[in-house]
């Protein structure tokens, strides 16, 4: 055992910390600082100058623009990024096709797309979801039905965040509809401008408009648009789905979030009930962030450690918990969240409600709370 | 000790039910009201005049009905279970509260004579910018010359601040002290915008603007805001108990309709235990909110204060569990603006919010401790 870095990973976290707080624009990190929303613009160009200096998808083989760190640099680099207000690089692009197309694709399909998907020239959406296949995401029936060298795709997906972007689409598709549901699933790439395929709103309860439907009404895709094999879309999934929960606790993020909280409470932060509820928090982040490095510590050739449910669970819970502080700090101004630049509250307190009710979110999508602790319980726990 | 309602406030329960029922038993009803300002439907309001509904607390001398604390409580919980963006709690029990108890004759016939019959909003301008709950005003002073009074400061956020005809703003007097004053609407400069549970609300900016005190000038009424306060946390209460109500109601049916893996989701003890949770917080924050509505009955405003704060937590802890998780276990419908629960889950939010959150109610609570042995509710009369 051994507490301090080396000296080398001591380096690279200043590095890190460098680059982070110097080269990407000012402007986009007091965006995320103060809880705002960013634009596309600012998204791409973010990535871009992460990309530009090798940053964006570290975690990548070095072929396509990876750096061969270990575990533990990759920790230190997203911990570092999320800290200083960085939006990490667009999860579709950088964390789920990306490393799936690196690893199930073909040599010319890869060339095609991935040194694009690290530069966020294409934004990708996650097209999965649909209404009757959430949790139960195998009993999707968007179908794909050859026809000469094309698909032909029909059906609908759901809860596709920011399809109003998106460039590409990657689904997953009914191939064969006649074996266990399991086997009969393809993951195809679809270009979002091809006739036939709708994109439509859903209005979220804080206001926002993060997410859509997509409809697919005879939308036809090429052949060679599908990935890796006929019908192994669902190992596959499993596998982004896998890459999805690493990561997915933004622990830099909620202590950042939490650190802000504490200054602009300022003397309310030293009432006795207020302060006992930041050191628990204080204290629950600890314990996430040292499981997440022991985490990464033990992490055998980037197969997701089993404990990484526990990532997921208790760090969107801790993510929630810290936005119902800051909630809480804002008072009675926490009701003005339609007011603009004239009010007379401060600017911070418009977003803590609609940023609370909008993190409801974090323990339903990328696998629900509950199913990471089915995953605990079965996988783990052996129940 | 009984806590069911008497034949006539059952009679007033349906008869509200049935008019909230007609307004927005249909939640997208709701959602097309709020879109639009003011936030509320002015039919609606009206019917509730018609009613009665908008006079029920006041003295029948005042142009009111004369009901108690429980018959408002009924229409309260029956906004909750709709969850009515009309502005009842605002205009009826705070400022319209707050004339009753402290405007002269006079000034309680015509405010709340029209307030009753839905001709007049009110508004209680009391939250500034840095204010946390607390009875006193700090941010607006009042200034007297030669009996002519004038307000200057900023009151935000001031719920329904824009369309009020009458605000009821509560200032700082000359010689300390808060007092509550009268003010035109259209005298003062307003600037109205939505709020997250669909409502509307305003900056109100009051610069050397003309006012009439309520009630005998000068006097501090500080004592009098601090009851009214008081008894909108509690109506707050029975609002939020309706709304998780429903919540309940809503995730338990959805529970039993949704599939997933070829069951519905009701097959996962997982999740029938958690909606049985919520119900045991339900249940508890009933009681609470039950009993304090009863202890407004008493006039001791040493005990409602208590019963206010306990009431408060409550609901705080109650409102919070049972709204996260009836998203959480709708999944991503759960997050939808078209689907009612997530609104259900802004507007405890909101109630909670506008009146004192549980922190604050148990720092409160955690502060007098030591003053008693245990806590005897039936001793609370
Ligand atoms: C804001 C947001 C963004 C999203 N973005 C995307 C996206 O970009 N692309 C995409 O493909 N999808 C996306 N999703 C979809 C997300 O992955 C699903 O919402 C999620 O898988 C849950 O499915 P569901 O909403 O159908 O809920 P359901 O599966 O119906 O679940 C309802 C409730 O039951 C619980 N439950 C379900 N099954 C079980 C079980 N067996 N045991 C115990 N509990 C269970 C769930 O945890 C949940 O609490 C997004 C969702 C949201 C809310």
């Amino acid at each position: 055992m051994q507490l301090a870095l080396s000296a080398e990973d001591q380096k690279f976290r200043e590095e890190m910390r460098t680059f982070f707080t110097t080269e990407v624009s000012e402007d986009i990190r007091r965006t995320v600082i103060e809880g705002r929303e960013l634009t596309k613009e600012q998204i791409v160009e973010s990535q871009q100058t992460l990309n530009g200096a090798g940053l964006a998808v570290p975690h990548w083989p070095t072929e396509w623009g990876g750096r061969d760190w270990s575990d533990l640099q990759r920790h230190i680099w997203n911990e570092e990024m999320q800290r200083a207000g960085v939006p990490t690089p667009l999860a579709f692009n950088a964390s789920m096709i990306g490393p799936v197309l690196a690893q199930f694709a073909s040599q010319e399909m890869k060339e095609r797309f991935l040194p694009r998907t690290a530069n966020l020239d294409i934004w990708w959406s996650q097209g999965f979801s649909e209404p009757d296949a959430g949790s139960d995401l195998a009993s999707l029936r968007t179908t794909a039905v050859r026809d000469g060298d094309d698909w032909v795709v029909n059906g609908q997906k759901t809860w596709t965040t920011l399809g109003q972007y998106g460039d590409w689409i990657f689904t997953l598709v009914r191939t064969d509809p006649d074996v266990k549901k399991q086997a009969g699933i393809s993951m195809l790439l679809i270009d979002m401008t091809t006739p036939g395929l709708t994109v439509r709103p859903i209005e979220l309860i804080d206001g926002g408009h993060e997410v859509n439907e997509v409809w697919f009404d005879d939308v036809r895709v090429p052949g060679e648009n599908l990935v890796g094999e006929l019908n192994s879309g669902w190992t596959i999934a499993k596998f982004l789905l896998g890459n999805e929960r690493v990561g997915v606790a933004p622990v830099g993020t909620t202590k950042r979030v939490l650190a802000r909280a504490k200054s602009l409470a300022g003397d309310r932060a030293a009432e006795p009930l207020t302060a006992a509820r930041i050191a628990d928090l204080e204290n629950d982040l600890l314990a996430l962030e040292l499981t997440a490095l022991r985490v990464v510590a033990n992490s055998t050739d980037g197969e997701p450690h089993p404990a990484s449910s526990v990532l997921k669970l208790r760090g969107t819970e801790l993510q929630q918990a810290v936005s119902e502080l800051m909630v809480d700090l804002a008072g009675p101004a926490s009701i003005a969240s339609g007011a603009d630049g004239s009010s007379a509250l401060e600017e911070w307190t418009h977003h803590t409600t609609p940023t609370y009710l909008n993190l409801r979110k974090a323990s339903i999508y990328g696998g629900s709370n509950e199913i990471q602790r089915q995953i605990i319980a079965r996988t783990i726990l052996g129940l | 000790m009984d806590f069911t309602y008497d034949d006539e406030q059952d009679a007033l329960r349906d008869a509200v039910r049935g008019l909230l029922t007609k307004a927005y038993g249909d939640f997208e009803q709701r959602r097309q009201t709020s879109k639009q300002d003011p936030g509320f439907s002015e039919k609606t309001w009206t019917q509730m005049a018609e009613m009665g509904l908008l006079g029920l607390p006041f003295a029948e001398d005042d142009g009111g009905v004369g009901a108690g604390p429980v018959e408002i409580a009924i229409v309260c919980h029956e906004l909750g279970r709709v969850v009515a963006p009309e502005p009842y709690l605002h205009a009826v029990v705070l400022a319209g509260g707050l004339v009753a108890a402290c405007g002269s004759a006079e000034q309680r016939g015509e405010l709340l004579g029209s307030l009753a019959a839905g001709e007049r909003l009110l508004a209680f301008a009391h939250d500034e910018p840095g204010s946390r709950w607390a009875p006193e005003a700090t941010a607006v002073s009042a200034t007297e010359d030669g009996g002519s009074w004038a307000l200057t400061g900023t009151k935000e956020p001031v719920v329904q601040g824009a369309r009020a005809e009458t605000l009821v703003v509560s200032a700082r007097l000359p010689d300390g002290g808060t007092g509550l004053f009268v003010v035109d609407g259209e005298a003062c400069e307003r600037t109205g915008y939505p709020t997250y549970d669909g409502g509307r609300a305003a900056k109100v900016v009051l610069d050397a603007t003309a006012a009439t005190p309520l009630g005998e000038p000068g006097r501090d009424l500080t004592a009098s805001i601090a009851t009214i306060l008081d008894l909108g946390r509690i109506m707050a209460g029975n609002q939020a108990l309706g709304a998780m109500e429903v919540a309940l109601a809503q995730t338990t049916a959805y529970l039993k309709s949704r599939k997933q893996f070829g069951v519905p989701l009701s097959t996962f003890q997982a999740l029938t235990f958690r909606a049985a949770d919520m119900y045991v917080s339900l249940e508890l924050a009933t009681s609470v909110v039950q009993w304090a509505t009863m202890v407004i009955e008493t006039g001791d405003p040493v005990a409602l204060h208590d019963a206010a704060a306990r009431a408060g937590l409550q609901v705080s802890r109650a409102g919070r569990h049972v709204g996260q998780e009836a998203i959480q276990l709708h999944g991503g419908i759960g997050m939808t603006a078209e689907y009612a629960v997530g609104t259900y889950t802004s507007v405890l939010t909101m109630l909670e919010h506008l009146l004192g959150d549980g922190t604050h109610h148990l720092a409160a609570l955690a502060g007098r401790v030591g003053e008693h042995e245990d806590l005897d509710p039936l001793a609370m009369t």
